[in-house]
């Protein structure tokens, strides 16, 4: 009985909930401070007066007006990166490896969420769904995302890593990398063959689409609204809500204690009578789950996926993970945070700060940068402490 | 039983004169096979595969090296202006032979596994694109709206000349690349090299503002030909124009040329890579690749020679570059994808990485697949389509197949499953270089003691 009655760590609960805020508002504040500082600047120069040219209204106006719904853009993104971040740090953490194939499983979870979702429009469930339904149907698709990305997580250690694992570094990257090709076009293989086309894109229902306006306001002359729609609500409530529970099942339970044990030294834990190869697999079915979920919620806030929709985000969860320290899951959160803040608004800045010369379109490989520079300054990461390289 | 019989057989055939007999008869089938048969998919294997019937068997190294230039130098291209198409197969497989070579310098030698390599390509194959056509003059102009009719900016024989600035280039990318990001473990190196591929690309993309220097996705046509000798084309045709059975035009000509330019530059590389390998650079790469922490404590320049063997590897794709772009006098971002990268890759894992002759096997046997395998199921699939042919038991007809499944556009499952499959079953590659041979046998022998 008293293994059931032990009381709940509440300490381990809001823990990540304090650090959530606390990074979300740290870099809202840091970034937004650099943007406006740099409108400052540039608003008496050439740049500036090329864009009151253009809309008629001065640079500093144009920033601070789209600050708002540009910092929760970035935060919706950014919890998103969290989550693919978080299954790259714990994998890493436990075999020292990155899992390049986890952008594939991310990928797999937002088509099987996808095709749930279409298969029951198709029927005709989701039309007359009323709201609350809406939200049953949606969590089941997530649930059957996550579900389908675990397993499939699981599968790919046992079959492509497990026997790699005594090899040196590069074989089991190398057999990841892959992997992950060989997932891009075995989604698009199975979706060609059952649907005909590999681009889908998720039904609309529920209240999804709708906005939430928080404030409005007039700024002079500009007309300043501040909203978010359901859907990056929906994205940042359940990614919070997997950090938590990621969060207190890593530290507060014995399976999370057994994990930390692994990811410590494997031949010591399995000295202390933990199962390794087992504790790997949940490492792995773990972290494919939150991708999984990850996956769904992106094609929700996206509404469009295709076989190879896993990559940049992969690319950027991977970045991520690396700007707060790889193999550390406070870092991941930062890093996901802070990625996904920083991308958002190098997309929706730059274009106008440089004066169209180099926009969205190089938003993409922002993060690349980032990574080049976190690795040369600060390989070990944000958080990370300086470990030394096992041989 | 069974092993052992055969392989006593083998042994005998490997024995006096009878490898010279096999290796030239399958030589003379092949080309034999392939004159009666010019669009025969089989033949063209039969004649390909005589390069390896030539590396196995035992015979005199003057022997395998005549044999060896006859069959490249001769029979390759006669072959390749009878059916153009096989001459398209085998300038893809030395283009590609020379890449993973270049790669293997990167990945086999010195251990660094470097997903962003056709990057390397690109600023080759840019860096003759734009001075080789008239990019130049449209710097001011978006895509698509430039006036026609203007001039190239370089004349054709810069071409000779570029290939070398091209070395140069790409070697000093290299360097600046390598710089900052060597000092990485392995799998961030891996990883960090990705992103710079991915960058050059979006580079490549997106450069047609503020100054058109790309041309965007669009890509830059046309591009210069380098100039060919006048006789070229005569003499060729004086010689073998009653084999081939029509007169060869200059067209063709040219991708015979661009052929000998790839072949040209894998001599090199395989010159440069085997003295390198003997060398004490080569020696430093080993130590790298088998354990960096040892190599530092032996006074290896750890720095200092992975910028080499970055450099030398990227300088070799910055000339195939310039090549590319010469010969399809039309380039885009497309062809310089992260796929690409990873296809280099796999033709040096599945041929052996660190290995000469399996690099180059990889290189034609990804080659083959891709080009004549994947594209000759499309072509069957196809068939089945407009048919009405029905898979029995289960009632389906070929015609209802989504026309999406097309096996040419499956190039990433097959990269994959060679990656994967290689890496459980076979990780030194289907020919191991030596000095891997050597290692495996020692631990077999330990094992057995």
């Amino acid at each position: 009985m008293k293994r059931f009655l032990k009381p709940i760590n509440v300490r381990e609960l809001l823990r990540p909930l304090g650090q959530m805020i606390y990074f979300s508002l740290g870099s809202t504040v840091v970034l937004s401070t650099i943007v406006l500082v740099l409108a400052l600047i540039l608003d008496k120069t050439v740049v500036g007066a090329a864009l009151y040219e253009r809309m008629n209204v001065s640079l500093f106006t144009y920033t601070l007006t789209n600050l708002p719904q540009v910092t929760l853009d970035g935060l919706t993104i950014g919890f998103v990166y969290a989550a693919i971040a978080l299954g790259y740090t714990m994998v890493y953490g436990v075999l020292e490896f990155i899992n390049f194939a986890h952008s594939e499983i991310f990928a797999t979870g937002a088509f099987v969420g996808v095709e749930i979702l279409i298969a029951l429009e198709k029927y005709g469930v989701l039309s007359h769904a009323s709201l609350a339904m809406a939200y049953v149907y949606l969590i089941l698709a997530i649930i059957a995302g996550m579900i389908a990305a675990g397993g499939l997580a699981v599968a790919v250690e046992r079959v492509a890593y497990r026997p790699l694992r005594n090899a040196s570094r590069l074989v089991p990257l190398i057999s990841a990398i892959g992997v992950s090709f060989f997932l891009q076009d075995t989604i698009r293989l199975t979706e060609s063959l059952t649907t005909g086309q590999f681009n889908r894109i998720i039904p609309s229902f529920g209240n999804f689409d709708h906005w939430v306006i928080f404030s409005r306001m007039t700024l002079g002359t500009a007309h300043l609204t501040i909203g978010m729609s359901v859907k990056s609500i929906i994205v940042i409530v359940s990614a919070v809500l997997m950090l938590i529970g990621l969060n207190y099942m890593v530290n507060a339970t014995k399976v999370g204690k057994a994990i930390r044990a692994v990811a410590q030294d494997h031949p010591t834990a399995s000295l202390m009578g933990i199962d390794v190869n087992r504790v790997i697999s949940l490492t792995f079915l773990v972290g494919g789950m939150l991708g999984g979920a990850a996956g769904v919620l992106y094609a929700l806030k996206f509404t469009r996926i295709d076989p190879f929709v896993g990559f940049f985000p992969g690319l950027k969860a991977f970045t991520a993970a690396v700007l707060g320290g790889i193999g550390n899951m406070t870092g991941a959160l930062l890093g996901g945070i802070v990625l996904g803040m920083l991308e958002t608004y190098a997309g929706a800045f730059m274009g106008v700060f440089t004066m169209g010369a180099a926009g969205t379109e190089y938003k993409d490989i922002f993060a690349f940068g980032i990574l080049i520079l976190v690795l040369i300054f600060r390989p070990q990461g944000l958080m990370g402490t300086n470990v030394a390289q096992k041989a | 039983m069974v092993t052992s019989f055969s392989q006593n057989i083998l042994k005998r055939l490997d024995q006096g004169i009878c490898p010279y007999i096999l290796v030239l008869f399958h030589m003379t089938m092949g080309s034999l096979l392939v004159y009666l048969y010019p669009r025969s998919n089989l033949a063209f294997l039969v004649l390909i595969t005589s390069f390896f019937s030539l590396y196995y068997f035992n015979t005199h190294r003057l022997f395998k090296l005549a044999t060896g230039v006859i069959l490249t130098l001769l029979i390759f291209p006669v072959v390749g202006v009878r059916n153009i198409f096989y001459l398209e197969v085998i300038f893809q497989i030395s283009v590609f032979s020379a890449l993973a070579l270049g790669l293997n310098i990167v990945v086999g030698f010195a251990g660094l596994l470097d997903l962003g390599y056709v990057a390397f390509y690109a600023v080759g194959a840019y860096l003759w694109a734009f001075f080789g056509s008239q990019q130049y003059y449209i710097l001011h102009y978006a895509p698509g709206t430039q006036p026609s009719g203007l001039p190239f900016l370089l004349p054709g024989d810069a071409f000779y000349l570029f290939i070398f600035v091209a070395i140069l280039i790409a070697a000093l990318t290299g360097i600046l690349l390598g710089t900052p990001v060597l000092r990485l473990r392995g799998d961030y190196l891996a990883i960090v090299t990705l992103g710079f591929g991915e960058v050059i690309r979006v580079l490549a993309n997106n450069l047609d503002k503020p100054l058109n220097f790309t041309n965007g996705p669009q890509g830059i046509t046309p591009i210069q030909r380098p100039t060919m000798p006048h006789f070229a084309v005569d003499s060729f045709n004086a010689l073998f124009s009653n084999i081939v059975g029509h007169r060869v035009s200059a067209a063709d000509m040219y991708n015979v040329m661009f052929y000998f330019f790839a072949l040209i530059v894998i001599v090199v590389i395989v010159f440069v890579t085997r003295r390198l390998d003997d060398s004490k650079i080569g020696r430093a790469w080993t130590a790298i690749r088998e354990d960096e922490t040892a190599a530092i404590a032996m006074g290896v320049p750890l720095v200092k020679m992975k910028l080499a063997a970055f450099a030398v590897g990227a300088s070799f794709a910055g000339a195939m570059g310039v090549l590319l772009a010469g010969s399809r006098t039309f380039i885009s971002p497309e062809s310089f994808s992260f796929m690409q990268s990873i296809g280099v890759l796999s033709m040096v894992i599945l041929g052996g990485s660190g290995s000469i002759p399996g690099v180059i096997l990889g290189a034609a046997t990804v080659t083959i697949l891709n080009l004549q395998v994947l594209q000759g199921l499309s072509l069957y699939l196809s068939q089945l389509r407009q048919s009405d042919a029905v898979i029995p038991i289960i009632h389906f007809a070929w015609a209802n197949l989504s026309t999406q499944l097309d096996p040419a556009k499956y190039q990433r499952m097959l990269f994959g499953l060679i990656l994967v499959l290689m890496m459980i079953f076979r990780p030194a590659g289907l020919i191991p270089s030596k000095r891997r041979k050597r290692e495996l046998s020692s631990e077999a022998n330990v094992i057995e003691e």
